[in-house]
């Protein structure tokens, strides 16, 4: 943080630095006031809207009809969030996986990229939507065809980015690996993949969220458990409160993941200032 | 044909030994050929410079300096003409590691601190140990004038001390040609002037040829032994310039008659 303020005139060096460091100190706290007094604001209103128009429950629960839910219903929530999460993260690494491997191809082979990039442009043009059906004519009820999905879904940006980040190599220090007559696997593992690191981050940002949705969306067809299954099932039953629980139980997640992918890029991007996605 | 010969006031090269010459171009010539015409970035150009002399390349941009840093570094071939790099070609220094290249920015690799950058060529391109006897990377981190910064990540430096760095890099294993690209022409004139003078110290204590690309009258003339001028369109010798300076220079030098003298006809050579 470089805060700085013009020290006024008629006062001490002490006295200005005192009164600098107490509104440093209010900034800090009003960054983290605000947003929970936001939130809190948007309950309340919610509640209120509720209350004042009447709302059946199987149209809108109310917030505290949510919280209830939430806590009564906790173990089974969790219960299919095991699922949800599973299958989004192991969608995650295997579409990543790929990704990074087929970039890193991509890179060294031109004409594989020419000839395969359209393929994957064509693929990423299907809505998850309707992949989810094919996928799961092809592979059968269980939690493959939802890992699938959570895979193809984090594929493609992450390949974007990726082949990106492996050719944004500084020239002049290619030149100096070309002086140095490094090999093509010393540029690759001492200039390229370095240098595509923070791509791949960014990418993998927004891959911790997609990779849950598509879990979820996996799920709406044909699956009797997880947080997509029991989306359905709720609306199924108009019983919005527990839809409500559900949502939240799923962006939750989806928070956390994202918080883990930042955290770990945090500790592995060290050299540059962190990038907001 | 302009054919020129470095001539130190030291030690003279004499025309018959070309042995003798740490770098000789020969009549090269370099082409590129784009979708509206071939353009020529260098036409016949022949030179020499003795092994440990230090020649300034100054020319008007666009005259293929650093072009023709490239092509002794092996990074450009050429289209005609031969180049020798101490009595080998160019790919044999590059395998050698007998060059060092500084680049205008720093090319610096920034998940690498101060230290791990200079020990870089020491990773890639097969050689893993240093030749006996050469200073270590921490000794040349304190010639450039960086002891102390040994940790430092390139964005905590300035661009005088990351250039430091580049320069330690370069020096690193003892090469006996060190090739730089405009070094200090991003660098503020005040940073550039003292780093101009470790420049002369560093190159006195390691005894290396030194091939200095830039667009200032002022560095080539400073720096140099002789400034070979280039012209442009087509990039081509214009003459050999010898500096007969004192070589224990410092910067008041440049305001003595001799060093103004030779900055005038410098000039009127790039003006022609």
């Amino acid at each position: 943080m470089a805060d700085t303020a013009l020290m006024p005139g008629g006062q001490g060096v002490e006295a200005a630095e005192a009164a600098f460091r107490a509104a440093q100190r209010r900034r800090v706290l009003r960054r983290r006031l605000l947003p929970a007094s936001g939130i809190l604001a948007m309950l309340v209103l919610w509640g209120l809207l509720v209350w004042v128009l009447n709302v059946p429950p199987f149209v809108a629960p109310s917030p505290l009809a949510v919280a209830a839910t939430l806590y009564s219903k906790f173990g089974m929530l969790m219960a299919n969030l095991w699922p949800t999460a599973l299958e989004a993260i192991l969608g995650f690494l295997l579409g990543n996986f790929a990704a990074i491997v087929i970039a890193t191809v991509f890179v060294h082979k031109k004409s594989a990229e020419e000839a395969f990039f359209p393929v994957v442009v064509l693929i990423n043009t299907i809505p998850v939507v309707a992949k989810a059906p094919i996928l799961v004519l092809l592979l059968g009820n269980g939690m493959e065809p939802k890992i699938a999905i959570a895979a193809l879904i984090c594929f493609f940006p992450t390949l974007v980015n990726m082949v990106r980040g492996l050719e944004a190599v500084n020239p002049q220090a290619m030149e100096l690996m070309r002086v140095l007559s490094a090999s093509r696997r010393e540029v690759f593992f001492k200039l390229r993949l370095p240098t595509a690191l923070p791509y791949l981050f960014s990418a993998l940002k927004i891959a911790a969220s997609t990779a849950v949705i598509g879990a979820i969306v996996g799920e709406w067809i044909g699956s009797t458990v997880g947080i997509g299954a029991l989306i359905i099932q709720a609306t199924y039953n108009f019983d919005s409160a527990l839809l409500y629980a559900t949502v939240i139980v799923g962006s939750s997640f989806s928070v956390a993941f994202f918080l883990v992918i930042t955290g770990l890029e945090r500790l592995v991007v060290r050299w540059q200032a962190p990038v907001v996605a | 044909m302009a054919t020129a010969t470095a001539v130190t006031a030291a030690r003279p090269a004499p025309a018959s030994a070309p042995a003798e010459a740490a770098i000789a171009c020969r009549n090269v010539a370099v082409r590129f050929v784009t979708e509206r015409r071939t353009v020529t970035a260098l036409e016949d150009v022949s030179f020499e410079i003795a092994a440990g002399s230090f020649l300034s390349l100054l020319g008007p941009s666009g005259c293929g300096k650093s072009t023709l840093l490239r092509v002794v570094a092996d990074l450009v071939q050429p289209t005609e003409g031969r180049v020798t790099v101490l009595g080998g070609s160019a790919e044999a220094a590059r395998r050698d590691h007998a060059l060092g290249f500084v680049f205008q920015d720093a090319a610096l690799l920034p998940w690498r601190t101060a230290i791990q950058n200079v020990t870089l060529p020491l990773e890639v391109g097969g050689r893993s140990a240093l030749p006996a006897g050469s200073p270590t990377p921490t000794e040349l981190l304190a010639m450039v004038g960086l002891a102390g910064w040994e940790n430092a990540y390139p964005h905590e430096l300035s661009g005088g001390m990351r250039q430091r760095v580049s320069i330690a890099r370069a020096l690193l294993g003892g090469p006996k040609v060190l090739l730089m690209d405009e070094p200090f022409g991003a660098l503020d004139e005040i940073t550039r002037d003292h780093l101009n003078e470790e420049l002369l110290r560093i190159w006195q204590e390691t005894r290396t040829t030194i091939l200095f690309v830039t667009h200032s009258i002022y560095e080539a003339t400073f720096l140099g032994e002789s400034v070979l001028v280039l012209a442009a369109n087509p990039g081509r010798v214009r003459e050999m310039v010898a500096i007969d300076l004192p070589r224990d220079r410092s910067l008041a030098i440049r305001e003595t008659e001799p060093f103004m003298r030779i900055a005038a006809r410098l000039r009127r050579l790039l003006g022609d």
